[in-house]
């Protein structure tokens, strides 16, 4: 009896159901669920009355019209002046945020030592954790002040002077996304290059950037992204009245800063009004989403290439 | 990607120039992020520390600038940080333990919810606040409450707060977990004795962290109904404004009082971020554990 009992195979599975164990996974994958929830919820959010809007107001007018006037009578739906504002700050931004996030982000990987490094990162990231009402109120008191000063003939509220501050604040985003792919490029690429008798400037530029150039570039295309969909600078730094224009020194409105400034009012629900809040949001929201999966995508692959 | 070796040898005086004008931009890159954040401080700081008082911290908005104070707002704010923690800790935690601990990789499904939390991390934050207008203020008629705000600032940062708790449980080496299953523990009994006490450091600092974001968020509160003039304590089902909101109310007016006025609640608004960041940091520093 006792030897058969050792013959037998030895059975390691789990001697009875554990229901506590399935309950606990059913309720994490609950939790999870909330996300997909969230997603779902903003693309029904956001997609259901602007279908509505397009029943109103042809989409092909909507995506090609020169004149925002939403509220006026008569009014006019066309969304390129908003498309427009939004991207000449970006633009004004992306000046700042790609040369300078870049050049920290190299002096960071490929120049400073480590002790170096460790104070000063944490030190750029500050900038990414101040309060976007604070940097609309850095714009709006300090920085279009000091662009008169220099002689700029801007306003009250300019492009430029809110896409100058938000190319600042997403400074860090450029340099500390740019600075992880450049740390995952082998050591020996940059060895290499040493051996052959290069400089620093030469190894920075011909090895590293080229080899992290999707990492760097995901976070141009982030970075992008993030000024896209930023409201309270433009809100308060920009202006409020749409105007389609190239000139960064005059004011624009932009698709974020339209949203907040109708949604924050007590606009009568069902009216057209009311929906041109979401039919700008769903545009606004595809523009971002393309974006952001491109630079997942982009991420993804510098860490499949080098980790 | 190919480089021709001659390229990479240096090339004399010429190259010598060429790199020490590019470590002068690099540096000059450094000094614009550092001189703005710098500028930015003095401007607030001269400018609002006279009216950082008792009135501020004690007393209700006014249409007058000498009395008009933040209380409301800045006990909001604290009111939708604890709400924000309680309902973002579970959640994010439990995603991502399931992400990290039960989650099969390789299903299709489990790529996408990866794929959909890293893009709901970079969704503009007034979309969240569309979000809120549609679903809670309208839809489910919840109305232009506190709660409201808590919720979506909720669903803001839930993918922050995921992001930090799933690398704080992947830096948990597999030899506990593994240590525990010899000894005869359950999968759940694995989890919750040995990996999150280990994990707890780093998700207690990404959540203070995410707290602090959230906190500092403005554009959807707006949607939401932050903007109502509130003179009276908030509560939680009842109309708000949180400080953030109060800040853009008193940039947007003309004023130059206001406008100092608005200084001052940055100066208040700041110290809280600050405050939360060195508690996050000092957390990390004392319980941080190296495997």
């Amino acid at each position: 009896m006792a030897t058969r009992e050792a013959i037998a195979p030895l059975r390691l599975r789990a001697s009875r159901r554990r229901w506590g164990e399935d309950v606990v996974k059913v309720v994490l994958a609950l939790c999870a669920f909330v996300s997909v929830a969230t997603t779902v919820g903003i693309v029904v959010a956001l997609f259901e009355p602007a279908i509505e809007f397009f029943r109103d107001v042809s989409i092909v007018d909507f995506l090609t019209g020169a004149d925002w006037a939403p509220l006026f009578e008569p009014a006019s739906f066309g969304v390129l002046p908003l498309v427009a504002g939004t991207l000449l700050v970006t633009a004004c931004a992306c000046l700042v945020c790609v040369p300078f996030g870049l050049g920290a982000a190299i002096y960071l990987s490929e120049y400073a030592q480590r002790r170096t490094r460790r104070i000063l990162k944490p030190m750029l990231e500050i900038l990414a954790g101040i309060p976007t009402v604070v940097y609309g109120y850095f714009a709006l008191t300090f920085v279009t002040p000091r662009l008169q000063e220099i002689g700029l003939p801007v306003g009250v509220f300019s492009a430029l002077s809110a896409g100058l501050v938000m190319g600042v604040m997403l400074l860090p985003t450029v340099a500390s996304i740019s600075e992880d792919s450049m740390a995952a490029v082998p050591r020996e690429l940059r060895d290499g290059a040493y051996a052959l008798g290069s400089t620093r400037f030469q190894v920075s530029t011909l090895i590293v950037v080229p080899a992290a150039i999707s990492g760097i570039i995901a976070s141009f295309v982030l970075a992008i992204s993030r000024a896209v969909g930023e409201t309270m600078i433009v809100l308060i730094a920009a202006g409020g009245q749409p105007n389609w224009t190239w000139n960064p020194l005059e004011a624009v409105q932009t698709m974020t800063a339209f949203i907040a400034s109708v949604g924050q009012g007590d606009v009568a629900t069902g009216t057209t009004a009311y929906k041109t809040i979401f039919a700008v949001g769903a545009t606004l929201f595809v523009m971002t989403l393309v974006m952001n999966l491109v630079a997942i995508r982009l991420v993804r692959r510098f860490r499949e290439v080098y980790e | 990607m190919s480089v021709s070796a001659g390229r990479l040898r240096s090339d004399g005086p010429r190259g010598r120039w060429s790199g020490r004008a590019f470590y002068g931009f690099l540096l000059f890159s450094l000094v614009i992020g550092f001189s703005t954040l710098g500028a930015l401080v003095l401007q607030v700081v001269l400018k609002g520390y006279k009216w950082v008082d008792l009135v501020l911290l004690f007393e209700p908005p006014s249409a007058e600038p000498l009395i008009a104070g933040a209380e409301p707002a800045i006990l909001a704010t604290i009111y939708l940080g604890v709400l924000l923690l309680l309902f973002t800790v579970p959640l994010g935690v439990g995603t991502a333990i399931y992400l990290e601990e039960y989650a099969d990789r390789d299903r299709w499904y489990n790529r996408l919810l990866e794929v959909n939390i890293q893009n709901l991390a970079a969704v503009p934050s007034i979309v969240y606040g569309i979000l809120g207008l549609a679903f809670l203020v309208r839809g489910i008629g919840l109305g232009r409450v506190l709660l409201a705000g808590a919720m979506i600032l909720t669903l803001l940062v839930l993918p922050t707060v995921i992001i930090a708790a799933r690398e704080a449980i992947r830096a948990v080496p597999d030899s506990i977990r593994q240590a525990a299953y010899a000894l005869g523990a359950t999968k759940w009994q694995v989890v919750w004795r040995q990996v999150l006490p280990a994990a707890t450091p780093g998700i207690a600092t990404g959540s203070i962290l995410a707290l602090s974001r959230g906190l500092g968020e403005t554009a959807p509160l707006l949607l939401v109904g932050a903007l109502t003039y509130v003179s009276f304590n908030p509560t939680i089902l009842g109309e708000f404004t949180a400080l953030p909101v109060q800040i853009y109310q008193w940039v947007a007016r003309p004023q130059e009082e206001f406008r100092v006025l608005a200084a001052s609640g940055i100066i208040v608004l700041l110290a809280i971020l600050l405050t939360l960041n060195a508690f996050a940091i000092w957390l990390r520093n004392r319980y941080e554990r190296r495997w």
